[in-house]
């Protein structure tokens, strides 16, 4: 689409190739939207492999990293990715902090829109918690995780993985093993990976298994060997160390029985999958770490790094309306 | 005050005695049969309907301005107030504040403290005002002390009024199992947790050969559960709430707080088996379910807020659409929310028959508004109906003969 084919004062805010204020999830995008991000996100890992000339486009604007639950990686990537675009990152540790002191959710989200930032990024243990801050504030809101909910850009990160080492993402059979009853990273993953035209395949005992899941367009399995046949990428998930004891798998020796991604496994029924892990790792419950470590197959630490490129253009393309560039403003 | 009103040229509808064109007399409060004294004030009805006011049971709180607007002159408080109904000083309390408008009924608390272990003074507290037992938003886990509910209520010929989900299955989650669930990422239960719930209190009812009032029914297999007992023979009556027939669990899409209720919305499926369960009379009775929570409690993450909607205003206009939709007639629809609900209570009224007191409201069924979660009357506006057009309006409404104004 070219500037010409706008009329002026009839563009949508946000620009009509991307047209959302927020990013509270993959649910809405559309595939074209998915994969402008994931183009966007393209031109940042090259502008990071050589860190030739910084880009300060964020300069003088205010980040604020709103997590309300514990975050050691997502939060440091977004930090690492609002200082690579020159944006003043600021950190709020919500989960020890004001609302332990029973402030609402809607008068802390109030307090960070009256300090002027240009951009919240929001992280908080209950689903559809950031789609509701995202209602009171006039700045863009990213979710970076909301319950068991959504987790876009987790799941843009692990798409542009998946294009990147396969070359293309319609048609590829992806496996995601674990815990999908719980995780926000297998919601947003589905979405995105179905949206882009993917075969998705879903793994969990029952007991970690979101009812009517098959209306998402997958397919379940229980059987992981059966789920991995022919797979060309295999997504684990971290089982949460409080589920291994009991709740919903006898223990962490079983799950590593049925669900755990061995060697033998990898090589008897996808060869030559691509592996990934959205971490952090439980390694010998839920992946092996010859696996883990593999070097050709294993895909792990180049989804970090994509983690940044990804974020880096969600902050970008979000704050080009306030920043008023051409098209966008 | 006139000792007598006759209310002339209207559309009476009465759950004993079906539709007629005609005059009601009103005499000391009272219905009566025979010629108008001379001097009785005439209400000319203009052909608009005239029927028994409302009653709702298991209202959370005691909301006048909404009961005003809904038609309604008597509620039945859940036991499971602050603090809760378990002792006569403040079962007596609450029946005797609503007077004269609103009467208030008391549910009483079934275990001490609703804590699910021990009887709570049944009789005491019926002496006090209450009219039935329940055991409030919770189930009582322990099948021996549900046994023991029930017997000690036949014994007194007190109605149990029990909310039926299994509690093991229902910790934590804040929605039914579905599509809708899994999207949103909710802790969900499944739907057969009300029907296991059900069956149990079902048998223990039998067994005993108490009254049981499941207050709200949501479910296919549980209507099948509660279907079944009735040709049995058990004394068994259930309640639903117009969400519960006119909304699935896609309601609650975009976390709307205002669908967050308990029991959670259920599927399209339950939601037709809860027509079904209108039409050929396994639901005994509407009521609104009215629980008014303000912002500080809804305008929270979907699993954080309260559940809870508050309906009493706009039951009387929902009922009537059920009625415009020929799932039930409009005697019948009388019958769920005015005769039904009144003879749990073990009270004579609901009706337009001669002896019976002269509740009774005058509505246009026809008239069409909006429901609005901002100017609804009441305490609060958390009503998943929000933004609904609806027809049917309240014109006028009589307690004892006397009009409320």
């Amino acid at each position: 689409m070219t500037q010409s084919d706008h009329r002026p004062g009839t563009l949508i805010p946000g620009g009509a190739v991307f047209p959302h204020r927020h990013l509270t999830g993959i649910e809405g995008l559309e595939p074209h939207e998915i994969t402008f991000l994931l183009d966007e996100a393209e031109t940042w890992v090259e502008a990071n492999r050589t860190r030739a000339a910084p880009d300060r486009r964020l300069s003088g604007f205010t980040q604020i990293n709103a997590f309300f639950e514990n975050s050691t990686r997502t939060l440091l990537s977004f930090e690492i990715a609002g200082k690579r675009l020159g944006a003043d990152v600021v950190n709020m540790h919500a989960a020890q902090s004001s609302v332990k002191k029973g402030e609402t959710l809607i008068d802390t989200a109030q307090t960070l829109n009256a300090m002027r930032a240009d951009v919240i990024v929001i992280r908080h243990m209950s689903s559809g918690a950031v789609r509701l801050i995202a209602d009171k504030v006039d700045c863009p809101v990213l979710n970076a995780g909301d319950g068991r909910h959504e987790h876009p850009t987790q799941a843009l990160l692990d798409a542009l993985t998946i294009r990147r080492r396969l070359g293309g993402i319609a048609h590829k059979r992806v496996v995601i093993c674990g815990d999908l009853l719980h995780s926000r990273v297998a919601r947003s993953n589905i979405l995105a990976l179905t949206a882009l035209a993917a075969e998705v395949r879903v793994c969990a005992p029952s007991t970690l298994m979101p009812p009517a899941i098959e209306r998402f367009g997958v397919t379940a399995f229980s059987d992981f060997d059966r789920a991995m046949e022919g797979a060309d990428v295999v997504m684990m998930l971290r089982l949460q160390t409080e589920r291994m004891a009991g709740g919903y798998v006898p223990s962490s020796r079983e799950y590593h029985l049925r669900y755990g991604l061995t060697l033998e496994r990898l090589a008897k029924h996808a060869p030559g999958a691509l592996i990934m892990h959205p971490g952090p790792m439980n390694r010998g419950v839920e992946i092996d770490s010859a696996v883990a470590d593999h070097v050709e197959q294993s895909a792990i630490t180049e989804q970090v790094q994509m983690g940044v490129a990804v974020r880096m253009a969600c902050l970008d393309v979000l704050t080009r309306r306030a920043r008023g560039v051409k098209g966008w403003a | 005050m006139n000792r007598a009103i006759l209310f002339t040229d209207a559309r009476l509808v009465c759950p004993e005695r079906g539709e007629r064109e005609g005059e009601l007399l009103v005499v000391d409060g009272v219905i009566a049969d025979g010629p108008a004294p001379a001097d009785a004030l005439r209400v000319d009805c203009r052909g608009r309907v005239l029927a028994p006011a409302l009653i709702d049971i298991g209202v959370a709180r005691i909301d006048r301005a909404a009961a005003r607007a809904g038609g309604i002159v008597r509620v039945a408080p859940m036991p499971d107030q602050v603090p809760v109904l378990d002792e006569p000083g403040a079962v007596q309390r609450l029946a005797l504040i609503g007077r004269p408008d609103l009467w208030i009924h008391p549910i009483a608390a079934a275990t001490r403290g609703l804590a699910g272990a021990d009887l709570a003074e049944m009789a005491i507290c019926l002496s006090a005002g209450a009219r039935a037992v329940g055991t409030g938003r919770g189930w009582i886990a322990d099948s021996g002390v549900m046994h023991r509910v029930l017997s000690y209520a036949r014994d007194l010929d007190v109605t149990v009024i029990t909310h039926a989900e299994d509690g093991g299955l229902t910790r934590g989650a804040v929605a039914s199992e579905g599509e809708t669930a899994s999207r949103l990422g909710l802790p969900a239960a499944p739907a057969v947790a009300e029907a296991l719930a059900i069956a149990r209190d079902l048998m223990l009812a039998e067994e005993t050969g108490a009254r049981l009032h499941l207050r709200a029914v949501t479910t296919a297999a549980g209507f099948a559960l509660v279907r079944a007992a009735k040709a049995r023979g058990v004394r068994v009556t259930c309640g639903i709430t117009p969400a519960h027939l006119l909304l699935s669990d896609n309601a609650m899409s975009d976390f709307r707080t205002f669908a967050h209720l308990s029991p959670p919305l259920r599927s399209e499926t339950d939601r037709h088996a809860a027509l079904a369960a209108l039409a050929d009379g396994t639901i005994d009775l509407l009521c609104s379910g009215h629980d008014p929570r303000g912002p500080e409690e809804k305008r929270l993450p979907f699993a954080d807020a309260s559940p809870g909607a508050a309906d009493a205003a706009a039951l009387l206009a929902l009922a009537l659409g059920l009625a415009r939709d020929g799932r039930v007639s409009l005697p019948r629809l009388f019958a769920l929310l005015a005769r039904a609900p009144a003879a749990l209570l073990g009270l004579d009224t609901g009706a337009l028959l001669p002896g019976l007191p002269g509740d009774v409201i005058l509505l246009d069924p026809d008239a069409p508004w909006r429901i609005d979660a901002d100017t609804l009357p009441g305490k609060a506006g958390n009503t998943p109906f929000d933004g609904l057009p609806v027809q049917g309006k309240l014109l006028r409404m009589w307690k004892g003969g006397r009009e409320l104004v």
